[in-house]
């Protein structure tokens, strides 16, 4: 009757002096936090990084991982990253996905003496003069899919495009990126309210102006309401935007309207090369659906933790940057590295919605930037 | 701008007054008879979007996705009243409040667990795509959403006939006028705060299954509209189903031609960006401060009794 008990009484004790034991054979395992989006609108973002990280990490005993929810609210996730920093005492946090979330993180979590690895925020005011070595984004600048777009408005021949993005500051970086390379006129500029559904007034006056093209930026159900209504209008004009209206999470609630748009993304399903392909089909695999830009960007954030890992010791952080610095990871982008900023150097591409069988995906068209980086680097003294 | 762009406009306004109007009929109903405050009203109008498109999809109809989304509605509807609410008409709104609230947190896990994190697909039926040309003004417009506006009258104009001149009708207007005397005269009360609550609930559900066509299904889409409609009532009068829809198409109109006219008017002395900029800020202020002036003139509301 006691020994059970007994023994297992023995082993709990056995174990709890082996973790206060230093290490001394193996080091210890790195400890990640992992703050994202898992809940309400915006979670499909946060599930696909989140997929794509494990995916990256697989069942690796040298990563410990934290996951939590930040329900897309900058309150919690500050509250998290706190209970993360002070009491879980992670080495490395990463995950989170929309840019106000990120202003109210990483700047406290870099200056307490941890790692931010960001697999999708990448706001301008990190990149510049508010750059830090202990950041590194994995992503993109918020500008560049933006900028990219601009660039192939123009050598699409478009003239006179209207644009339009949501009233806040990646909508404002966002119009700012398309106007920093596009050469044409502008038919119209407006800024829709920030979750805004229904765009029928904004349409109309599409339809009224003399506009050649069409650029917006309206983020996950933003920009499925607005495809949608764009497409019962009828109106033929090309429609531009960067890859978060039409990633693979999205086209299937868009549908048919969003056949032959042409979209910006330094990432694609089609990308010729041997992570890409390797990571498309185990994530089909594990997971029973196609990744996104999203998941591929988690993928990345792993891959890369790991390339770091193999390379120095977390405790010694001098040693850890580095390794990071030297991005030593075969991106499913192909080339990737960091600039000065610890911002990516990659190309951009322009992708067009195309049916494969029933399901609707991306195809690469053209490259729209060749090893690109970000116009704030200059700015940043690190 | 033209006068065509102007009318083209003024219907948009019409037609999203309509769609907050069968958001806030039933919510002015469940408060105006149960005195009940029910923030998961909005939850209902989501659950009538996904049942709408997950029975579309796998039937390939929307006219039975719609029927499906009434009825999966009212169900859900006359489910919550019978097993929580009708615990709380006697506890004060903050309680109802609480526990209202908490309904929304399940009804948004329960849909992403049920219907998963990625939005659903839900397209307007071939009969209703496309645009129609008016012979007036040579005005183009989208044929569904007329079919909106002329669905929202409908409703209304049952509605009325229901509350004027059914015998349940009767007993809704008196339930609403002193609910312990009804019940003393032998009404089954909560029967009938049942069925009301299921009307409300359809009615939500109808709007989510029409709106869900031309917008994005997904978790957590109820929660604007939601505002939007205690906006409606508040302006319109607790109670109130002739306040509810002259509301809504106030605030329709409101929000619609501000968003629109306050960017062309701030243009006239300021360069494009900055219009834009300041424009669709104020825009965005815009029904509030009409509730504000509103409630400044009539505390109760354009149509609601005075307490």
């Amino acid at each position: 009757m006691f020994k059970p008990s007994v023994c297992a009484l023995s082993v709990s004790i056995a174990s709890i002096l082996a973790a206060s034991l230093p290490a001394v054979a193996a080091a210890d395992p790195v400890k990640v936090g992992m703050i994202t989006t898992l809940s309400g609108g915006g979670s499909s973002l946060g599930i696909d990084v989140r997929d794509g990280f494990l995916l990256a990490i697989g069942e690796n005993p040298d990563v410990e991982l934290i996951i939590e929810d930040d329900q897309r609210k900058p309150d919690v996730a500050v509250q998290i990253a706190d209970k993360m920093i002070q009491s879980e005492k992670v080495d490395v946090l990463t995950g989170i996905i929309f840019s106000n979330l990120a202003m109210a993180v990483i700047p406290a979590a870099v200056n307490q003496g941890r790692f931010y690895l960001s697999p999708n925020a990448g706001p301008s005011a990190l990149a510049g003069k508010g750059c830090h070595e202990n950041y590194f984004n994995v992503a993109w600048q918020n500008d560049n899919l933006h900028e990219a777009a601009g660039s192939y408005a123009n050598s699409a021949g478009l003239q006179n495009s209207f644009i339009l993005a949501p009233n806040y500051p990646a909508g404002k970086d966002a119009l700012t990126g398309y106007k920093r390379f596009y050469e044409g006129e502008l038919a119209g500029e407006l800024y829709t309210k920030l979750g805004q559904t229904d765009y029928a007034a904004e349409i109309a006056q599409i339809r009224a102006s003399d506009a050649d093209s069409v650029f917006f930026f309206l983020p996950g159900g933003m920009g499925i309401s607005f495809m949608k209504q764009w497409d019962q209008s009828e109106i033929d004009l090309p429609v531009i935007g960067p890859a978060f209206s039409f990633d693979q999470g999205i086209l299937g609630a868009v549908g048919d309207a969003a056949l032959g748009v042409k979209n910006t993304s330094q990432w694609s399903k089609d990308l010729d090369n041997e992570a890409n392909k390797t990571f498309v089909a185990e994530f089909e695999a594990s997971y029973g659906r196609l990744p996104s830009l999203y998941a591929s960007q988690g993928y990345d954030t792993g891959k890369l933790l790991l390339s770091a890992m193999g390379k120095a010791d977390v405790k010694d952080m001098d040693a850890f940057r580095s390794a990071l610095e030297e991005a030593d990871f075969a991106s499913t982008r192909g080339d990737f590295a960091f600039d000065n900023s610890h911002h990516p150097i990659q190309d951009i591409y322009v992708r067009e919605v195309v049916s494969e069988g029933d399901v609707l995906t991306n195809r690469i068209v053209s490259t729209a930037l060749e090893q690109h980086s970000n116009v704030y680097a200059d700015e940043c003294k690190m | 701008m033209s006068a065509s762009l102007f009318i083209e406009q003024l219907l948009n306004g019409l037609q999203f007054g309509v769609m907050l109007f069968l958001m806030s009929a039933g919510l002015t109903l469940v408060f105006g008879v149960m005195g009940l405050i029910n923030l998961a009203h909005g939850s209902l109008y989501m659950v009538g979007a996904f049942v709408a498109a997950a029975v579309a999809g796998w039937s390939g109809s929307f006219w039975l996705g719609l029927a499906a989304s009434l009825a999966a509605a009212a169900l859900a509807g006359a489910l919550v009243e019978m097993v929580v609410l009708r615990r709380l008409y006697r506890r004060d709104h903050l309680d109802q409040v609480l526990a209202t609230f908490a309904l929304i947190l399940m009804f948004s896990e329960g849909t992403r667990w049920l219907f998963g994190a990625f939005p659903l697909y839900l397209d307007v039926p071939d009969v209703l795509a496309g645009s129609v040309h008016l012979p007036v003004l040579d005005i183009v417009y989208s044929r569904y959403r007329l079919a909106i506006i002329l669905c929202g009258f409908v409703v209304a104009a049952g509605l009325y006939l229901l509350i004027a001149r059914t015998r349940l009708g009767i007993r809704i207007r008196a339930g609403q006028s002193d609910r312990q005397m009804i019940g003393a005269l032998g009404v089954d009360i909560s029967t009938l705060y049942t069925l009301v609550f299921a009307l409300g609930a359809a009615l939500a559900g109808l709007a989510g299954a029409l709106v869900g066509a031309i917008q994005s299904v997904e978790v957590g889409m109820g929660e604007p509209v939601l505002i939007l409609a205690f906006v409606v009532i508040v302006i319109g009068g607790i109670g109130s189903i002739k306040g509810a829809l002259i509301g809504a198409i106030i605030v329709g109109l409101t929000d619609t031609m501000g968003r629109f006219m306050l960017p062309v008017f701030f243009r006239q002395f300021m360069d494009n960006a900055a219009a834009s900029s300041v424009g669709s800020a104020l825009a965005s202020m815009l029904i509030y401060i009409l509730m504000a002036a509103i409630l400044i003139i009539r505390p109760s509301g354009l149509f609601g009794k005075p307490a």
